[in-house]
């Protein structure tokens, strides 16, 4: 196998007929010599393909792609395939953008507000930034169920991808606490309201529950550190997990392959009639 | 190790590595198994040292008193009466400003109206909190049909704050009260069953009548 070809504006073009060929600088001039100086446009090319080279031979970069990206799939393989690929795209996107809204951001109580309201009204494409993370949000969760819902109805969840269907209903839930962490987040009345009823039903929990609306709150009241306590979570914990099953989700992908379309008939069937 | 003699067990794990070279007669637990064992509980201790501290510090308001007794002066005696409520505000906690701050109705007891618990003293005035028992939503007080309401999910207290429908599984909190140089002070909450027998608050959605009381325990938060 070879590594796909370079793009066409670094690829060398091929002399046109009648055109002088030793233009074409390099090796084809008599007697193996350059007939002229190799011009910029060489230079680049040739020192960008000796970076990629070293940066290749020294990690494996190229024989692991091409595991990973030129994999066999089966017969079928359709748009709906496209799912998952689409769900990792929106955290990379809610990602990115959580990062840049954090630098405007303010997780304290009295600030919250301000600070969110500021982004939304002052800070140069601020509304854009906040707009995106917060239909992102809901644009990701709808894709992570359609992706869910992908898996079960082709019975992609079965042996031997059992593993990967647990990996991705643990994403789902982790995703869904994100969803409840950054609500809390613009803390006006909707959020903080909202979130006093999203406690309470981690609160209706037998046993633990009590407690883990304890956790939530950082104590029996919505207090001053409730706040700080989801933004961690948010910004911190809940993304890193994310981060880290979606490579775990990912290697399994490509270990194991991906499945035929239901309604794709294995191509055995006529010789195993034949045996009976 | 074709010459080494075959005294010992081959199968056991301590000793896989007893063909290597160095390896001398008699062992029982080989360099190469001890060193893997060495670097696994350094490795583990090493985790443990920050693991455990940071898990403590987050869970360690669990189990901490985290709101203090704080006597509020809500009015005069004389602002109140033993048959209707006066909503009053008070701040549950002062430190998150506004979100802190919530309603309460307050009354005098009222021997008429109020049960006495017994074993339990009952409160010189009666200081429903608003916070819903469903899931924690702000109730009102319809004066005209002398019912709490919630806006939530249509939770209906009576004017005990008993509960009369909706999903509400317990009556509404109250707080403990006293009156002190013709102040009105309120202290903590309290939750209360449907007897209105007085049990250490718990969160909304926490049941206290029959078995139910028993799968929601009180905590050392509160």
């Amino acid at each position: 196998m070879k590594l796909p070809s370079p793009p066409r504006a670094l690829r060398r073009s091929p002399p046109k007929p009648g055109e002088d060929e030793r233009r074409n600088g390099g090796r084809d001039g008599r007697n193996g010599a350059p007939a002229t100086k190799p011009g910029a446009k060489e230079h680049a090319v040739e020192g960008v393909a000796s970076v990629v080279g070293w940066l290749d031979e020294r990690t494996g970069t190229s024989p692991f792609l091409r595991g990973f990206l030129y994999r066999k799939v089966p017969k079928g393989t359709n748009w709906f395939y496209t799912l998952g690929s689409a769900t990792m795209f929106a955290f990379l996107s809610q990602a990115v953008t959580g990062v840049f809204l954090a630098m405007y951001y303010e997780p304290d109580s009295s600030r919250a507000y301000e600070s969110a309201s500021r982004i939304t009204n002052e800070v140069f494409l601020g509304e854009f930034v906040r707009g995106m993370h917060r239909w992102g949000s809901t644009v990701m969760i709808i894709l992570i169920f359609l992706h869910m819902g992908r898996t079960f109805f082709f019975g992609a969840y079965k042996y031997p991808r059992e593993l990967n269907w647990i990996i991705g209903v643990v994403l789902i839930v982790l995703t869904l606490m994100m969803g409840l962490t950054g609500y809390l987040l613009p803390f006006d009345q909707r959020s903080f309201w909202a979130t006093v009823v999203a406690v309470n039903l981690n609160a209706s929990g037998p046993i633990v529950g009590p407690y883990l609306a304890d956790f939530l709150r950082v104590g029996s009241e919505f207090g001053p550190t409730t706040i700080s306590r989801f933004y961690a979570l948010h910004m911190l914990a809940i993304p890193g997990l994310i981060a880290a099953l979606i490579g775990a989700h990912l290697y399994l992908v490509a270990k194991l392959g991906t499945t035929a379309p239901p309604w794709l008939k294995a191509e055995k069937k006529d010789l195993l009639r034949e045996e009976v | 190790m074709a010459d080494s003699p075959q005294k010992f067990d081959k199968k056991s794990r301590y000793t896989e590595g007893r063909g290597i070279a160095g390896a001398f007669e008699g062992e029982t637990v080989t360099r190469r198994r001890l060193m893997e064992g060495t670097a696994l509980a350094v490795g583990g201790v090493a985790t443990m040292a920050f693991a455990l501290p940071g898990l403590g510090f987050a869970l360690g308001p669990l189990f901490e008193k985290t709101n203090p007794t704080r006597w509020q002066d809500v009015g005069a005696e004389g602002d109140f009466n033993d048959v209707s409520y006066v909503p009053r505000v008070m701040n549950i906690d002062p430190e998150i400003g506004d979100a802190g701050k919530t309603t309460i109705y307050v009354r005098k007891f009222n021997r008429d109206i109020d049960k006495v618990v017994e074993g339990q003293d009952s409160q010189p005035y009666v200081v429903i909190s608003t916070r819903c028992a469903h899931l924690g939503c702000p109730v009102r007080y319809i004066q005209a049909s002398q019912k709490f309401v919630c806006p939530c999910h249509g939770g209906v207290y009576d004017s005990q704050g008993k509960v009369q429908g909706g999903p509400p599984v317990r009556p509404l909190d109250r707080f403990y009260t006293k009156a002190v140089a013709g102040r009105v002070l309120v202290g903590d909450r309290f939750s209360l069953n449907s007897q209105l027998e007085r049990f250490s608050p718990r969160d909304p959605s926490n049941h206290l009548d029959g078995l139910w009381q028993y799968i929601y325990p009180s905590r050392p938060t509160t």
